[in-house]
C-alpha cells in the first residue's frame, strides 16, 4: 500500500474512485467456461488419445467430422477466453502501473482474439474440405 | 508491480539481545521486531530470554513483562487481554492472531518470533498504522440503515433470522484476516479485504436492513469484492474462528442471485 496524501482525509481513500458497478460479469463467465472446460477437456484428452497412431489424412478426417469440429471450436473458445479473463486477473493483482496495466490487458486483448480467429479458421477449413 | 524485495531502508538488522538473569530456569526467547521512526535507523531483531517460571501463560504476558521488566521502549498496543477488543493483533510465531489470546507453549519455535502485522505501514515497534482499514470500515456505513418508519420499541427480528448473524457479529475488527490476504498485501489501496467484508455481509444478511440493494451496488467491483481468490488465510488465521471467506462466498453468490 503506498503512502497517501496527508492532506487527504483518510475517508477519500477508501472511497475512491466509487463502484465499478461491475466485475459480476467476468465473475461468472469466468466459472461458466470452467465448467464448459470441465467436459470439453475430458473430450479433448479422449479425441487426441484416439488419434494416437493415426496418419496425417485420417487425422484431418477425423476433424472434420462436423460432431468433433463443433466440439474442437467449442473448447478453442471456452479455453482462449478462460485464458484471457484469467490473464486479466493477474494483471489487475500485481501490475500497479498504469499505462503498463493498460497496455498489458490490450496486447493480451489481441493476442487471443487473434489465436482465436486461427485455430478457429483451421479446424474450420478442415471441416469444409478446403 | 508487486514490490518483492525490500527497499535498502527496511532491511532488517540484527538486534540486541537481553539475556535472562542468573539462575532462570525456564527460559523461553522471544524474538521482536524494532522500529523506531525516531532514530533514523532500520528495523531490528531484539532477542528477549524471558523466564517463564515469572510470567504469565499468554505471549501478551511475555510482552508485558519485557515491557515492565526487561525493555520499556517496547511498543505495542493491548488493552482488554481477553480477545474481545482486537489491540494485540500481531504475527506471532509466522500467524497472525492475538498476542492475549496465543499460548506461549502453542508456539512452535523456540525463539518465538515476533513481528507487527503484515504489510501494514508501521508506527513504531508492533504498532501498525490502522487509518486506511478503519476507514475503510466505515466506507461500508456499517449500521442499520432502513426506509420504513422506525417502530414504537426495538425493530424485531425472528430467532432464524437472528442465527444468521452467528459467526459475523463476533468480528472485533483486529485486522488479522484482511493483513494475512495477499490479494490485500498487493491492493489493500481499493480491494476491501476480508474484515470489512465480513461486515458487509453482517449488514447484508440482517433482515432488519433495509439497503441491501444499495450495499451490493457498493461493493460490486473488481477491486472492493472481486480481488478475493478464496486464498483462505483469512480463515485460517483468524484468531476468533470465523470464516470471513464464507461471507466473501455469500455476497458473490447474492450478486449472482440478484441477476438470475
Amino acid at each position: 500500500m503506498s503512502q497517501f496524501d496527508r492532506f487527504r482525509q483518510p475517508i477519500k481513500n477508501a472511497r475512491g474512485l466509487g463502484s465499478a458497478k461491475d466485475g459480476v460479469h467476468h465473475f461468472i463467465v469466468q466459472r461458466v467456461t470452467a465448467v464448459a472446460l470441465l467436459f470439453l477437456s475430458i473430450y479433448l484428452i479422449v479425441f487426441v488419445v484416439g488419434l494416437i497412431g493415426a496418419d496425417y489424412a485420417s487425422a484431418r478426417a477425423a476433424v472434420a467430422q462436423p460432431c468433433n469440429a463443433v466440439l474442437l471450436i467449442a473448447f478453442l473458445i471456452a479455453s482462449i477466453w478462460h485464458g484471457e479473463l484469467g490473464l486479466q486477473v493477474i494483471i489487475e493483482d500485481y501490475v500497479h502501473t498504469p499505462w503498463l496495466a493498460l497496455t498489458s490487458r490490450l496486447v493480451i486483448k489481441f493476442v487471443c482474439v487473434l489465436v482465436a480467429l486461427a485455430s478457429i479458421l483451421a479446424v474450420v477449413r478442415i471441416a469444409l474440405g478446403a | 508491480m508487486a514490490e518483492f524485495a525490500l527497499p535498502k531502508n527496511s532491511k532488517i538488522q540484527q538486534g540486541k539481545r537481553y539475556p535472562a538473569k542468573p539462575g532462570a530456569k525456564n527460559v523461553r526467547e522471544f524474538r521482536v521486531y524494532r522500529w523506531n521512526p525516531e532514530d533514523g535507523a532500520n528495523p531490528r531483531i531484539d532477542t528477549y530470554e524471558v523466564d517463564l517460571a515469572t510470567c504469565g501463560p499468554m505471549v501478551l504476558d511475555a510482552l508485558i513483562k519485557i515491557k515492565n521488566e526487561i525493555d520499556p521502549t517496547l511498543t505495542f498496543r493491548r488493552s482488554c487481554r481477553e480477545g474481545i477488543c482486537g489491540s494485540c493483533a500481531m504475527n506471532i510465531d509466522g500467524t497472525n492472531t492475538l498476542a492475549c489470546t496465543k499460548a506461549i507453549e502453542d508456539c512452535s519455535k523456540g525463539e518465538v518470533p515476533i513481528y507487527p502485522l503484515p504489510h501494514m505501514s508501521v508506527v513504531k515497534d508492533l504498532v501498525p498504522d490502522m487509518t486506511h482499514f478503519y476507514a475503510q470500515y466505515a466506507s461500508i456505513k456499517p449500521w442499520l440503515r432502513t426506509q420504513s418508519a422506525a417502530p414504537p420499541k426495538e425493530r424485531l427480528q425472528s430467532k432464524e433470522d437472528r442465527a444468521k448473524l452467528d459467526g459475523l457479529y463476533e468480528c472485533i475488527l483486529c485486522a488479522c484476516c484482511s493483513t494475512s490476504c495477499p490479494s490485500y498485501w498487493w491492493n489493500g489501496d481499493r480491494y476491501l479485504g476480508p474484515a470489512i467484508l465480513l461486515q458487509a455481509y453482517r449488514w447484508i444478511v440482517d433482515s432488519r436492513d433495509e439497503d441491501t440493494g444499495t450495499r451490493l451496488d457498493e461493493l460490486e467491483d473488481p477491486f472492493r469484492l472481486y480481488r478475493c481468490h478464496t486464498i483462505m488465510n483469512c480463515t485460517r488465521t483468524c484468531p476468533k474462528g470465523l470464516n470471513p471467506a464464507k461471507a466473501i462466498a455469500e455476497i458473490k453468490k447474492l450478486m449472482i442471485e440478484r441477476r438470475a
